[in-house]
């Protein structure tokens, strides 16, 4: 099992009053598997997602990615088996402006230590395979929000997740962008990579092979 | 030389401050200006004493030698030998005094034997009225021998006295000078040292011998310590209440120096903090998304005080650059002498200016360290 999500529940204090963000949410998925959690905006799923990528400290609940329990891990180790195992795509654009799509890419590369290795052909490799290989020395300034969304894709793969997971990958985005966009994500799953986006799109959740709903913090059948 | 990781990496710092760069104009103006004044303010500190050595020297002389061994006289040759263990570029004028009781009109008044060319060097302070005796039976007064005596420039002063070998000697001498010091030299009658030895039948003699060298107190100290294991004719004395006004005009001036040199280091500091805590704000997005593609805490704190360390070296280069025409431009407009530069403060400057930028640094980078991904990433 590659995700193993069981009674998870992440609960927020909004004045005096106490609510569950996540309530009681258990479900697993395999290397295999292209999941989508749709839902309306405050449902949760945010949470739920970040929760899944180490982001946020559940209240309560266990999540296992690869055999390994999130939670047990210190700041230190989560970041770094975030980097190495999770490939996260933020929500809206997440590109550091200063850097060039390649540079950008290759950013998660250099973030905990490798020896002797470059990412450089990989992230090459990329682009090419997402038919994007012109816009290497381009700075985010000058792409249009597909593009930027594309290159925030190849950023999450440049480490060979086992696991990626998307923010409403393609909110903002016309209808040929989004297309493109969830060509790609397709592709990362066909080539072995568990995917689990988030999203309110019908549409979206239709390029997945199983839709978990959400409402008011819980999965509904 | 560095790898493709650390090329990448030090890419990154150098493209975010070169994105941010107005900000960090403003933060590098802070760190260059407190790297000015640093370096300015403290190469003045040390060449101060140099520089207002023959200021101070106005003073009047700092040394004293006397002699040994509660003997009434030293002999000049002693002197001389004590003289030469000093530096003689340093030596401004050393001047002999010898004194004997006199009478003139039945009044006793005491006499003092001098090198006149080398009083006006040791006692700068001396208002003379006319000038000095430059020839055999001149004489100059202090001014309340004057008042006293009635006595004015070109009168003459009839002297008697008993030399050494017990013969009476009458002498009528003519007054050049009147001298007004303010203090006890206003009561002496001044004589050339060889005119006097010639009345006392004595030669090459010395009572006190006043000496007037550019030197720190210290410096005096060590002087006055090579003398004592030097010469056993010979007592040196420090003048103290010159030595300590020197310390203590010195002392006042470093401090005042230092004090405003210490305000704008804070000053830097604030201006580097609050232009990188609005750096950190700018980018909290950035920071929230490092770390949830991978960045550890420390790897946020490295990258931020690792700006602040280029900002703090650059700033340094740039403040030890102007510190220099800073501190040689006061020099020559206050002192009128250019600065000696002390190397060592250099880079000595750049390694402070490092380490305040860094100090000034850690506040903001708390700051991006408590940035929750989760929240910063939600997209609104």
């Amino acid at each position: 099992m590659l995700l193993d999500v069981k009674n998870l529940r992440k609960d927020y204090q909004r004045g005096s009053q106490h609510f569950s963000a996540v309530n009681n949410v258990s479900f697993s998925m395999a290397q295999t598997d292209f999941i989508s959690i749709m839902g309306k905006s405050g449902s949760g799923k945010t949470t739920l997602l970040n929760m899944i990528a180490g982001l946020l400290t559940p209240t309560q609940g266990k999540i296992t990615i690869n055999g390994t329990n999130l939670f047990e891990l210190d700041d230190k180790q989560v970041s770094a088996f975030r980097n190495q195992n999770i490939g996260y795509i933020p929500q809206g654009s997440s590109l550091l402006p200063n850097l060039t799509a390649l540079e950008n890419i290759r950013l998660p590369f250099y973030l905990t230590k490798r020896e002797n290795q470059s990412s450089l052909n990989y992230a090459m490799e990329l682009l090419e395979k997402a038919k994007i290989g012109y816009l290497k020395d381009t700075y985010p300034a000058n792409m249009s929000g597909g593009e930027m969304r594309r290159i925030a894709i190849l950023r999450a793969l440049i480490c060979r997740p086992k696991l990626v997971i998307a923010d409403e990958p393609t909110s903002d985005l016309d209808e040929e962008s989004s297309a493109q966009i969830m060509a790609l994500l397709t592709e990362i799953h066909q080539q072995g990579t568990g995917l689990l986006i988030v999203t309110h799109d019908n549409d979206v959740a239709n390029y997945s092979q199983r839709t978990l709903k959400m409402s008011s913090g819980r999965l509904i059948d | 030389m560095m790898n493709k990781n650390q090329r990448f990496i030090l890419k990154t710092l150098l493209s975010s401050l070169i994105r941010r760069r107005s900000r960090i104009a403003i933060a590098l103006l802070g760190v260059a200006i407190g790297a000015t004044v640093l370096l300015g303010m403290v190469t003045l500190c040390y060449d101060i004493p140099r520089q207002m050595g023959q200021e101070f020297r106005s003073y009047g002389a700092n040394l004293l030698l006397m002699p040994a061994n509660n003997q009434p006289t030293m002999p000049m040759t002693e002197v001389k030998k004590a003289v030469s263990l000093l530096p003689q570029d340093k030596l401004l004028g050393v001047t002999p005094f010898r004194y004997d009781s006199i009478r003139s009109n039945q009044q006793p008044y005491t006499i003092v034997g001098t090198q006149f060319d080398q009083v006006i060097n040791t006692s700068p302070y001396w208002k003379i009225e006319g000038e000095v005796p430059k020839n055999p039976n001149e004489i100059m007064i202090g001014t309340d021998i004057a008042h006293f005596a009635k006595l004015s420039i070109g009168s003459t002063m009839p002297i008697s006295g008993k030399s050494k070998q017990n013969s009476r000697f009458d002498e009528e001498l003519t007054i050049t000078g009147i001298v007004k010091t303010g203090r006890a030299e206003d009561n002496f009658i001044f004589i050339e040292l060889n005119d006097l030895e010639t009345l006392l039948e004595e030669n090459n003699q010395a009572e006190v011998v006043e000496i007037s060298i550019t030197a720190t107190q210290d410096e005096l100290q060590r002087y006055i310590q090579t003398i004592k294991d030097n010469s056993s004719y010979v007592e040196p004395h420090l003048i103290k209440w010159v030595t300590q006004s020197e310390a203590s005009v010195l002392g006042k001036l470093s401090s005042l120096l230092y004090l405003v040199t210490l305000v704008v280091l804070i000053l830097t500091m604030i201006c580097v903090a609050t232009t990188m805590m609005t750096v950190v704000m700018e980018r909290r997005k950035e920071i929230g998304l490092k770390k949830a593609i991978g960045a550890t805490n420390k790897s946020i704190a490295k990258e931020f005080l690792a700006e602040g360390l280029i900002l703090g070296i650059v700033g340094g280069v740039i403040g030890v650059i102007c510190g220099l025409i800073f501190a040689q431009v006061i020099s020559a407009n206050v002192f009128g002498r250019s600065i000696v530069i002390e190397f060592y403060l250099i880079p000595t400057t750049i390694i402070i200016s490092a380490v305040v930028t860094i100090i000034a640094c850690l506040i903001p980078v708390k700051r991006a360290l408590e940035v929750e991904p989760a929240l910063v990433l939600r997209g609104e």
